[in-house]
C-alpha cells in the first residue's frame, strides 16, 4: 500500500487528539499534562512536515523548526511554573489546583 | 532608501524595544538593583520612546521582512494602545510590587518582552510571524502571573494559566498547519487569494482552531475559563496588564486574521463570531452578579466586554472594524481607570480586593469614589460618557448589517451587567463605612485622574480618536 498524504494527516490527527485527550480527561498529575502538551505539539509537526513534502515547499519545516525551539522554551518556562507551586502547595496533583474556583 | 533601511524604519518600535529589553536585563544583572526603581523608570521610558518613534512612521501600508510583517494604520493604531496599556501597568505596578516586596528588576523586563510580542502579533503577517508574536507574549505573561512566587494564589494562578494556554497555543498551532497545507501559503493575503474558489473542508477545520485559539487569548466564551481565577491570583498591576494591553494584541491579530485571510469565508467565520460574542455576553453579564472580589467582577465585565466588541467584528464591515477599534481604546480607558482604584484600596500595609471594602468611599475619598461611579456607569454604558459611544459604533455597525437581533441581544445584556455595576456604586455611596483607605501617591492618583477626565469628556472631543480609528479602519479594506 502506498502511503499517502492522508495517513500522514490521520496519524498527526490521532496525537492530536490523544493530547486533547490527556489534558481534559488526566485528573492525576501536572507533569502528565506537560506531556500532552509535548504530543499536540509534535502532532503539528508531523503536520507541517508532511505538507511541507507534498507541496514541495520549505515553509512546512521551517515552520515546524520554530515550534521545536519555542517548544523547548514553553516546556522550560511550565515546570519552573510547577517547581514554584509544588513549593507554595507541597502537591502536583491536578485535583488540589483549587484555591480558587473558576 | 535601500530596502534594508526601509525596513528596518517600519519595525522601529519593536527594535527599540527587543534592544532596549536586552540591555535593561544585562544592566539589572550586573548591577543587581533590588528595591532600586531605575530600571522600571527606564522601562516606561522606553515604551514611551517606542511610541514616539511610531510618530515618524507615516505612508502608506509597508510589507516587510519577506512578508511576514505589515506596518499600517490600523498596527499603529493598535500599538499605540497596546503600549499605552503597557506604560499604565508598570507606572501602577511600582508601589504595589515594592509594598508586597516583589520589586525585582525582571519584572519591568518581563513586561518589556511581553510588549515587544505583542507588537509582533500586531504586525504579523504571515501565520508564522502570527505563532512566534503570540509566544514571545505569552511565555512572558505566564512568568509574571506567577511572578509573587511565594504566594500560592499567584503560583496556581500562573500555573492555570499555562496549562490552558499552552492547550490554545497548541489548537491555534494546529489550525495554522491545516491553513498551510491546504492553503498552499502561511501568508495572510496568500491565504486569502488561495480561499477565492471556495474553501475546501480542511480550510474550514483550520479557521476553527485558529479561531478557537485566539479566542483563548481574548478570554471570550468557551474559553474563559482561566480568566477569573488569573485576574483573581495574579498580583494587581499584572492583572491590568492583562486586561488592558494582552487584550489589544489578541483583538488585533483576530481582526486582522478574519479580514485579510479570510474575506472569501465569510459566512463561517461570521457564525463563529456571532457565537462567542452572544455567549460573552451572557456570561460576562450573569457571572458577574455573584462575585465578591473586585478582580474576580472585572474578569467577568472583561469577558463581557470582548463580546460587545466582538459584535463589530461580526458585521464583517469597514464600519464594523472602525467600532472595535474605537471600543478598545476606550475599553483600555476604563479598565486602566477602574484598575488604579484597586490599585489604590490600601488599609495599612496590605492591599483589599473585596468590593465591601469600598464601602463609605464617598466619605473618605470623594473624587477617587467619584471617579470610580463615572468608570462603573461608563463600563454600564450610560450616556453621555465614554462607554456608551463605544456600544453605539458597534451596535450601529452590526445594524448596517443586518444583524438586528445581535444588537439586541448586546441591549439585554447589557441592561443585565448595569445591575453589578450599580451595585458597586451603592456600596460605595450608600453603605456604612469601612476601614478608610489609605493616601494613594501621586503617580496612581494621576491615572485615575487622567481616566476620569477621558471617560467624562470624551463626548465633548472625539474627533482625534474617531478619526484615527477611521483611518486604521481604512487600511485593512
Amino acid at each position: 500500500m502506498e502511503i499517502g498524504l492522508t495517513h500522514y494527516l490521520i496519524v498527526a490527527a490521532i496525537l492530536f487528539t490523544i493530547g486533547i485527550a490527556g489534558i481534559i480527561l488526566n485528573r492525576k498529575n501536572i507533569i502528565i499534562i506537560l506531556m500532552s502538551v509535548e504530543l499536540i505539539l509534535l502532532s503539528v509537526n508531523i503536520n507541517l512536515v508532511a505538507f511541507s513534502t507534498f507541496l514541495g515547499d520549505l515553509t512546512g519545516q521551517v515552520f515546524s523548526l520554530f515550534i521545536l525551539t519555542v517548544a523547548a522554551a514553553e516546556a522550560a518556562i511550565g515546570l519552573a511554573i510547577l517547581v514554584t507551586y509544588f513549593r507554595n502547595r507541597g502537591s502536583i496533583a491536578v485535583e488540589d489546583i483549587n484555591m480558587m474556583k473558576g | 532608501m535601500t530596502p534594508l533601511s526601509f525596513a528596518l524604519a517600519h519595525s522601529l518600535p519593536e527594535i527599540v524595544l527587543a534592544i532596549g529589553a536586552l540591555v535593561l536585563l544585562m544592566m539589572g544583572a550586573l548591577r543587581r538593583p533590588k528595591g532600586d526603581w531605575i530600571i522600571s523608570e527606564c522601562a516606561i521610558a522606553l515604551l514611551g520612546l517606542a511610541a514616539l518613534s511610531m510618530l515618524f512612521q507615516v505612508g502608506p501600508t509597508a510589507i516587510i521582512w519577506d512578508g511576514a510583517f505589515i506596518d499600517d494604520a490600523f498596527a499603529r493604531f493598535m500599538k499605540f494602545l497596546a503600549l499605552g496599556g503597557a506604560m499604565v501597568s508598570l507606572i501602577l505596578s511600582r508601589e504595589f510590587m515594592a509594598r508586597e516586596q516583589i520589586d525585582f528588576f525582571e519584572f519591568p523586563i518581563l513586561v518589556l518582552l511581553a510588549t515587544l510580542g505583542m507588537l509582533m502579533l500586531i504586525s504579523a503577517q504571515s501565520l508564522i510571524a502570527l505563532y512566534l508574536g503570540l509566544e514571545l507574549m505569552s511565555l512572558a505573561l505566564y512568568v509574571i502571573a506567577a511572578f509573587h512566587r511565594t504566594n500560592l494564589r499567584a503560583s496556581e494562578a500562573g500555573l492555570k494559566y499555562f496549562v490552558l494556554g499552552a492547550l490554545s497555543s497548541g489548537m491555534l498551532l494546529y489550525g495554522a498547519s491545516l491553513l498551510y497545507g491546504f492553503a498552499g501559503t502561511v501568508s495572510f493575503t496568500g491565504i486569502g487569494e488561495a480561499l477565492k474558489g471556495g474553501p475546501s473542508i480542511g480550510v474550514v477545520f483550520g479557521l476553527v482552531f485558529v479561531m478557537a485559539g485566539l479566542a483563548f487569548k481574548m478570554s471570550v466564551v468557551p474559553f474563559h475559563m482561566w480568566t477569573p481565577d488569573v485576574y483573581e491570583g495574579a498580583p494587581t498591576p499584572v492583572t491590568t496588564f492583562f486586561a488592558s494591553a494582552a487584550k489589544m494584541a489578541a483583538v488585533a491579530i483576530t481582526v486582522r486574521i478574519v479580514m485579510t485571510a479570510f474575506p472569501g469565508m465569510k459566512l463561517q467565520w461570521q457564525q463563529i463570531v456571532v457565537f462567542i460574542s452572544i455567549l460573552s455576553m451572557a456570561i460576562g453579564a450573569f457571572g458577574a452578579i455573584g462575585q465578591t472580589n473586585i478582580k474576580r467582577l472585572m474578569a467577568y465585565s472583561s469577558i463581557g466586554h470582548m463580546g460587545f466588541a466582538l459584535v463589530g467584528l461580526a458585521a464583517g464591515t469597514e464600519q464594523g472594524v472602525f467600532g472595535v477599534l474605537v471600543y478598545m481604546a476606550i475599553y483600555l480607558a476604563m479598565t486602566l481607570g477602574t484598575f488604579a482604584v484597586i490599585l489604590s484600596m490600601r488599609v495599612g500595609n496590605t492591599y483589599v480586593e473585596n468590593i465591601g471594602d469600598l464601602a463609605g468611599l464617598s466619605r473618605n475619598h470623594k473624587f477617587m469614589a467619584f471617579v470610580m461611579a463615572m468608570m462603573m456607569f461608563s463600563l454600564a454604558g450610560i450616556p453621555p460618557l465614554a462607554g456608551f459611544f463605544a456600544k453605539w459604533y458597534v451596535f450601529l455597525a452590526a445594524i448596517k448589517a443586518n444583524l438586528y437581533w445581535l444588537a439586541v441581544i448586546g441591549m439585554l445584556a447589557s441592561v443585565v451587567s448595569a445591575f453589578y455595576y450599580l451595585r458597586v456604586i451603592k456600596i460605595m455611596y450608600l453603605d456604612e463605612p469601612a476601614r478608610p483607605f489609605e493616601k494613594a501617591n501621586w503617580e496612581v492618583s494621576a491615572i485615575v485622574a487622567l481616566g476620569g477626565l477621558f471617560v467624562v469628556l470624551f463626548w465633548v472631543y472625539p474627533a482625534p480618536l474617531v478619526n484615527a480609528a477611521s483611518l486604521a479602519a481604512k487600511s485593512l479594506f
